[in-house]
């Protein structure tokens, strides 16, 4: 696995006076992002490297830039000034060449819920360009992998959130993409649907797919091999799980989290 | 941004499959789709008459002769009128008005016989419920007509020779629809309405659907590529609207026998830039709705100007100015003009050229609108 500089040694707290780094093979580089709706300023001068193949969890409460930041790296946002360099291209410059390289899962699934399971899959496997053979062979690949073979031909709009969550996973990997962003992919689903999906998400990582994903729950981020946390827009800390508790001092990232956002509120 | 580039590329046909499942699968929408064009045909084909036909007669025959059972017949034989019954007194015609079981009374006074015996100018009277006046409209005129025929029939008589053509005589020859049939009028223009549905209400809630399910963000994140997204969410409704117009086609002219005198190609040729610009509306529509609710009420509200001021029912020539440029912004009525040109006067490109060049004009412009407002929105 290839690592970028700031992986290794001491905790990595940002400092804005350091020039950022965008050598080495990341899977995501970010520098400088910034994006302002109005007056409002959601992400400011954030700097930020995903290593390739690593699980990377992007941890902040409501409202600090989370959504924003993947919106702009996935290409649904336009950045309001800075560089994000996706799967080694420029988002703005060539923002389909980035969607060819990434998956991208929101809580809000986009499944067609008058759509079966297998045509769900066929659809975005054929958006992805997948024709014939190979996307019949990829999709009952998939349907296997995520054991939805017996429930091919339910409607979407009828399976149970857990299910659901499986087939978006599907859905936005049939193309086997370099990157996967996943904005808050368990909200609302039980937790055996929760420990399969990061069984899932795992072995995709193993399998050299970064993972970058957004979530509340503190369990979730302990799984995650890097965390960044954000708040208010800035990115205020970056390291492993163990890394960042250390950082801020905390006995564990639930504590961190907490902490932050008392800061937070009393900062409004 | 080229359409044709976008076809050819592979993202554009899944779309296109996916739609189809979609539309098969969902029943109401399908049902809306095939019942509507039916249901909008036989509703206004038959139950719309502009027509006046059968007002209810009632007569009051005071003169009791020969002369006056010939005029009350002259009124029965225009077919406006249907006798239904008799009066003995006026009190009573003003009963059978008041009531609704009569619209028309005709009055005879005593002396009408004798009156014509004599020589002299007879009168009756012809009293009307004109408050619908559009049926009274057609009662007045056709009791002149009867009554001219009955002064021509006894005029004949008295002279006692052969008969002498009157001093002038205007013919008059219904062109196009020469039964004037109500029918024949409205059934084009139910296509015309029927695609402005599809295009807008149908169309726009479909694809504010998809932004409301979360689809279209999944979508934009693939590289389906935006000319893709919208061509494989619209061109299903330019089929849909084609075979449409195909089913009011075929059960105009096998239950209300409207004439085709036209090119057919060239209709559904002229018919394109409707259907075009009738999109463009729908995907303004989606851009502005935040909801499919919204979007329904938006997309009727478009709906009742195009019902109202095309020239669909009431011609526009009878209406004040405003609702003129009403009409003359809305595409319907340039289409209405084409349609019926084509199937009715059996008109091609050389007559509606400049119906075709408003249309393509509308096309173009809303388009460019929404294509860019559309754009915009999923960013």
């Amino acid at each position: 696995m290839s690592t970028g500089a700031p992986q290794t040694g001491v905790p990595s707290i940002v400092d804005p006076e350091a020039p950022a780094t965008l050598a080495g093979d990341a899977a995501v580089r970010v520098l400088g992002l910034r994006k302002q709706f109005g007056d409002r300023v959601a992400v400011e001068g954030l700097d930020l490297e995903v290593p390739r193949g690593q699980v990377f969890g992007l941890l902040g409460p409501n409202g600090s830039g989370k959504t924003t930041t993947i919106r702009m790296l996935c290409g649904l946002l336009e950045p309001s000034a800075g560089t994000a360099v996706v799967a080694g291209r420029d988002v703005v410059r060539d923002p389909e060449g980035v969607r060819r390289s990434i998956g991208y899962m929101s809580q809000r699934y986009g499944l067609y819920d008058d759509l079966t399971v297998a045509e769900n899959l066929r659809f975005y496997a054929e958006v992805y360009g997948l024709r014939g053979d190979a996307r019949r062979d990829r999709i009952e690949e998939q349907l296997t992998t995520l054991g939805l073979d017996v429930r091919r031909d339910q409607l979407a709009g009828t399976l149970s959130g857990g299910w659901k969550q499986r087939l978006a996973l599907g859905c936005a990997t049939s193309h086997h993409p370099h990157i996967l962003f996943l904005d808050e992919p368990t909200a609302g689903v039980d937790p055996a649907a929760r420990r399969t999906f990061w069984e899932t998400i795992h072995r995709l990582a193993r399998d050299g797919t970064t993972v970058l994903v957004t979530t509340h729950y503190m369990d979730e981020a302990a799984r995650c091999e890097r965390l960044a946390f954000l708040s208010r827009g800035h990115l205020i800390g970056v390291g492993t799980p163990d890394e960042v508790t250390r950082q801020f001092g905390q006995p564990t990232i639930e504590d961190v989290f907490i902490m932050l956002q008392h800061r937070d509120e009393a900062a409004e | 941004m080229n359409p044709w580039r976008a076809l050819r590329t592979a993202a554009f046909w899944p779309m296109l499959w996916k739609e189809f499942v979609q539309m098969r699968r969902d029943r109401l929408t399908l049902a809306m789709m095939t019942m509507i064009p039916a249901g909008q045909l036989m509703l206004f084909g038959y139950a719309i008459q502009t027509d006046v036909r059968h007002v209810p007669l009632v007569v009051l025959d005071e003169s009791r002769s020969a002369e006056s059972r010939l005029l009350a017949e002259a009124l029965e034989n225009t077919d406006v009128f249907r006798r239904v019954g008799e009066a003995d007194d006026a009190a009573e015609v003003r009963q059978l008005i008041e009531g609704g079981a009569a619209t028309a009374a005709l009055i005879v006074p005593p002396d009408y016989h004798r009156r014509i015996a004599r020589g002299l100018p007879a009168e009756a009277q012809l009293i009307v419920d004109a408050a619908d006046p559009q049926a009274s409209g057609a009662a007045l005129s056709a009791s002149q007509l009867a009554a001219q025929a009955r002064g021509a029939a006894i005029t004949v008589a008295r002279l006692r020779g052969p008969p002498v053509p009157p001093p002038v005589d205007l013919r008059v020859r219904p062109w196009y629809n020469p039964s004037q049939r109500s029918a024949i009028f409205i059934v084009p223009g139910v296509i015309g309405i029927i695609l402005t549905l599809t295009m807008t209400i149908i169309t726009s809630s479909a694809i504010v659907r998809e932004r409301e399910r979360g689809t279209l963000e999944q979508l934009i994140v693939t590289p389906i590529g935006r000319t893709s997204l919208m061509l494989g969410k619209l061109v299903p409704f330019v089929v849909v609207g084609y075979v449409q117009m195909t089913v009011v086609l075929l059960l105009g002219r096998l239950v209300f026998d409207i004439p085709i005198r036209g090119a057919l190609p060239t209709l559904y040729l002229l018919t394109f830039p409707f259907i075009v610009a009738s999109l463009g509306v729908g995907l303004l529509v989606s851009t502005v709705a935040r909801s499919q609710a919204q979007a329904m009420q938006l997309s009727f509200f478009f709906m009742l100007p195009n019902i109202l001021l095309s020239g669909y029912l009431f011609p526009r020539v009878a209406m004040p100015e405003p609702a003129q440029w009403i009409g003359a912004i809305l595409p319907l009525t340039f289409f209405l003009k084409v349609i019926r040109g084509v199937l009715l006067k059996g008109l091609g490109f050389a007559v509606l050229w400049p119906e075709l060049l408003v249309l393509c004009g509308f096309a173009a412009g809303l388009v460019v609108v929404s294509v860019r407002r559309f754009s915009k929105t999923i960013e």
